[in-house]
């Protein structure tokens, strides 16, 4: 029986294109790879190979033919012994079947809504202990690599110098060199390195030294991690962490001093943790430890040193993605995460004796974004300001502010405020740094602003 | 009076000739894909493998089934290696529900974590470093597995390629890294772009021992697989395997190829393929007939033609898949 050989598409959108020369003429015999013709494609003139092997019958399409449609028949094969005057006339083009959708096609569907269960609530006279940001990671850590075989820390001086910033102290002593690996100074490779063996089951915490060097890393972060569930069609799985300080330190001038929150927060298949309390820091990264997903966890250095209460219990674990309203008030929602918190609170106690009340939101996850928390304050106060570090440009805020006027336009009073980190790189002098970051005064103003008092 | 000759030895035979079948297969399933492509039923970039078949046949035959696998974006040959079913291959290429990852990575991604088939990566050398932590997680656990890393020519020349040769060798992980050379990354020549063109070379300042083979030769390949692997599983860490191949079509389906000649690529055919050439070789060594040989050629036929038509009528996603496999 005799096949029809059709004009190819030979780019992704091409829809046409000339058939240039034929380099087989009738009667040749052909076999797959066979080069048959030139098609002139809209970039560049290609080859076109037989898949299947015979002998040339008609040429239905001379050469230098312009405007061949793709999948119209150019010619035909004849099979061994077939005769050319017995194949068939071509028919009309036929049509490349057309796959139908398991179900219509026609609107997006909309995007599932999380759910998020509550912090879990604390027995009555739980002793609440002083602890550092620092001491609740390391606690973390440790706890999680107690609890499970396959957790396991690597980074940059994270074993034997004890952490650069002493978040892994002793982890080494306790777990040994197998469980607790210095790395060299090569990001980008480690990162992927983690990735593969996340791949394998492992469950990598793997440390940035600051996340400024995790831009080296990248590629690895993005597109490795965050993407292969979904290009698996959900059968590979990435259990990674990938932590350290992030945003500015102190006068450590540009290249040191960046916020990453808004990067990760917007790429689907990463979780994005940025807590600011110690208690959130312990309970969420032991979270993130457990969680199957690639989690960025953004920790800031100038928080570190910084001692709040931890409840004393045994395996503290607190949910991915539920905000935390961390003041009541009912004028005006601040809403915040990592070090600007400590802002927000700081402006609430302020703008408290002017008889302002604020309520004030510490977000701990930015991706996803609890929007149901920030909304129900919202309609409570009918007032919103955003308080972060971050650059102004794509920020967090700018983010919450967009879903607050969508959502809850009709609730607001005034329009939403933001405090952000200044439009510029982190400058060096001790005066410039100081007015490129966000201040206590920054926020008293835009609160002051959205409630129209001066 | 001499005893009748006996039959050559053959007692590998069935091997050899499943190493025949396994090439042709992905021969002709990439030229069914070029096909497909061509007709539309096929978007994107589709990077096909023909030309280069004996290095990933060779390579498989000398593994054993805990060892990993991980390449670039040229990879369906490498699936079909693996074991991965032809039909969820082809269907992933045409972008159905049918296909391994349900239509949502097409011919780039594609993974099996039955087959430990890992990818299916679209960013050329990120699969290095994976490939090296697929190692590491081999030797955290303290089991035999070996990573099989895939790369060409050109990833040999990007700097993450080197990061993860430094740890391997410093940690002594047992991965073999496969440098695919197949002369021309996209279009620009192996002499236009590498300073060192011995790839066999690039490990020599990690200390990681190199060994060049040729890559359109399935049992020499077969045979320096098997010497690297038991090198890696006796822990004494990464080796390097450079793969002198070929490939004879474009870098993808829309690469005309006009940076080498047609006469070229005709000589490698008519001179090197790896599967003509090896077939002749199982004729001559009496380890099959002509016919034998044939039938494996029809029964592939067949194999193929049943994916191509799979991948056709296998459904799209349902929209609902948009929003799923994303976190969980």
């Amino acid at each position: 029986m005799s096949t029809q050989i059709l004009m190819p598409a030979l780019s992704p959108t091409m829809e046409e294109g000339k058939l240039a020369r034929w380099l087989v003429k009738e009667g040749d015999t052909v076999k797959s790879g066979t080069i048959l013709a030139e098609i002139e494609t809209d970039k560049a003139t290609m080859e076109f190979e037989a898949v299947d092997e015979g002998r040339i019958g008609k040429i239905l399409v001379p050469e230098g033919s312009e405007g061949v449609k793709v999948n119209s028949p150019i010619a035909t094969l004849l099979a061994d012994g077939e005769d050319a005057s017995s194949a068939a006339a071509p028919s009309a083009k036929p049509e490349a079947p057309k796959p139908e959708a398991a179900a219509p096609a026609s609107a997006a569907p909309s995007a599932p809504k999380f759910e998020i269960a509550s912090d879990p609530s604390l027995p009555p006279g739980t002793e609440m202990v002083m602890t550092t940001v620092r001491d609740a990671l390391r606690d973390a850590m440790a706890e999680e690599m107690r609890r499970d075989e396959l957790v396991f820390l690597m980074g940059e001086e994270v074993a034997e110098y004890q952490g650069a910033y002493k978040i892994s102290q002793g982890l080494l002593q306790e777990f040994g060199a197998r469980r607790v690996i210095d790395t060299p100074i090569t990001e980008h490779g480690f990162a992927g390195l983690g990735v593969g063996a996340a791949f394998d089951g492992l469950k990598p915490i793997v440390e940035f030294m600051t996340w400024n060097f995790a831009m080296q890393a990248m590629d690895q972060i993005i597109n490795s991690a965050a993407k292969t569930r979904y290009m698996s069609g959900g059968q590979m799985s990435c259990p990674i962490v990938f932590r350290g300080p992030n945003g500015a330190a102190s006068r450590v001038a540009a290249q040191h001093s960046q916020d990453y929150s808004s990067w990760y927060a917007s790429v689907p298949g990463l979780k994005v943790i940025a807590p600011y309390f110690a208690a959130d820091a312990k309970g969420l990264l032991k979270a993130a430890i457990r969680d199957p997903n690639p989690i960025i966890f953004l920790e800031n250095e100038i928080v570190y040193g910084r001692s709040f209460e931890v409840p004393k219990i045994d395996d503290f674990v607190l949910p991915i993605g539920k905000a935390r309203v961390v003041k009541r008030g009912k004028d005006v929602t601040l809403v915040s995460y990592s070090i600007a918190v400590g802002l927000a609170l700081e402006a609430a106690e302020k703008l408290a004796a002017d008889g302002i009340e604020c309520e004030v939101i510490d977000l701990r996850t930015l991706r996803p974004l609890d929007m149901e928390t920030v909304i129900a304050s919202v309609k409570k106060t009918n007032r919103i300001v955003t308080v972060e570090q971050c650059w102004p440009v794509c920020s967090i805020g700018t983010e919450v502010s967009a879903q607050v006027v969508a959502q809850a336009f009709d609730y607001l009073d005034a329009p939403p405020g933001k405090v952000t980190g200044k439009d510029v790189p982190m400058p060096y002098a001790a005066n410039l740094e100081k007015l490129a970051l966000p201040t206590v005064d920054d926020v008293i103003t835009a609160v002051k602003s959205v409630c129209y008092r001066s | 009076m001499p005893e009748p000759k006996t039959a050559p030895n053959i007692a590998n035979a069935e091997s050899l000739k499943k190493m025949y079948a396994d090439m042709l297969l992905i021969r002709r399933f990439e030229e069914r894909a070029g096909q497909l492509y061509g007709m539309g039923l096929i978007g994107g970039f589709c990077h096909l493998y023909i030309g280069q078949e004996a290095v990933v046949v060779g390579m498989q035959a000398a593994t054993k089934p805990e060892d990993q696998v991980i390449t670039a974006y040229r990879d369906h040959g490498h699936m079909l290696a693996c074991g991965m079913d032809p039909k969820g291959v082809m269907a992933e290429l045409t972008g159905r529900s049918g296909g391994y990852s349900h239509g949502k990575g097409g011919s780039m991604h594609m993974f099996s974590s039955d087959k430990k088939f890992y990818g299916g990566h679209g960013i050329v050398g990120a699969q290095v470093p994976l490939g090296t932590g697929l190692a590491f997680a081999n030797r955290y656990r303290g089991n035999q597995g070996v990573s099989l890393t895939y790369f060409g020519d050109g990833a040999s020349n990007q700097g993450q390629v080197y990061e993860a040769f430094n740890m391997a060798e410093l940690w002594k992980l047992p991965v073999v890294y496969i440098i695919e050379n197949n002369q021309y990354a996209m279009g620009t020549s192996v002499a236009r772009s590498s300073a060192l063109q011995d790839f066999s070379k690039r490990g020599v300042s990690f200390n990681i021992p190199g060994v060049q083979v040729d890559g359109m030769d399935v049992e020499a390949v077969e045979a320096a697989g098997k010497e690297a692997l038991a090198y890696c599983r006796s822990g004494k860490g990464p080796i390097i395997l450079e793969m002198k191949t070929y490939r004879y079509r474009g870098h993808s389906m829309s690469d005309p190829a006009k940076y080498r000649t047609r006469e070229e690529v005709d000589q490698v055919r008519e001179t090197r393929d790896p599967i003509e050439h090896f077939g002749k070789k199982l004729i001559q060594r009496g380890v099959a007939t002509e016919a034998d040989l044939k039938m494996v050629d029809n029964e592939i036929k067949q194999t193929v033609i049943a994916s191509a038509e799979f991948a056709t009528t296998s459904l799209e996603p349902g929209p609902a898949e948009l929003y799923t496999d994303i976190v969980i």
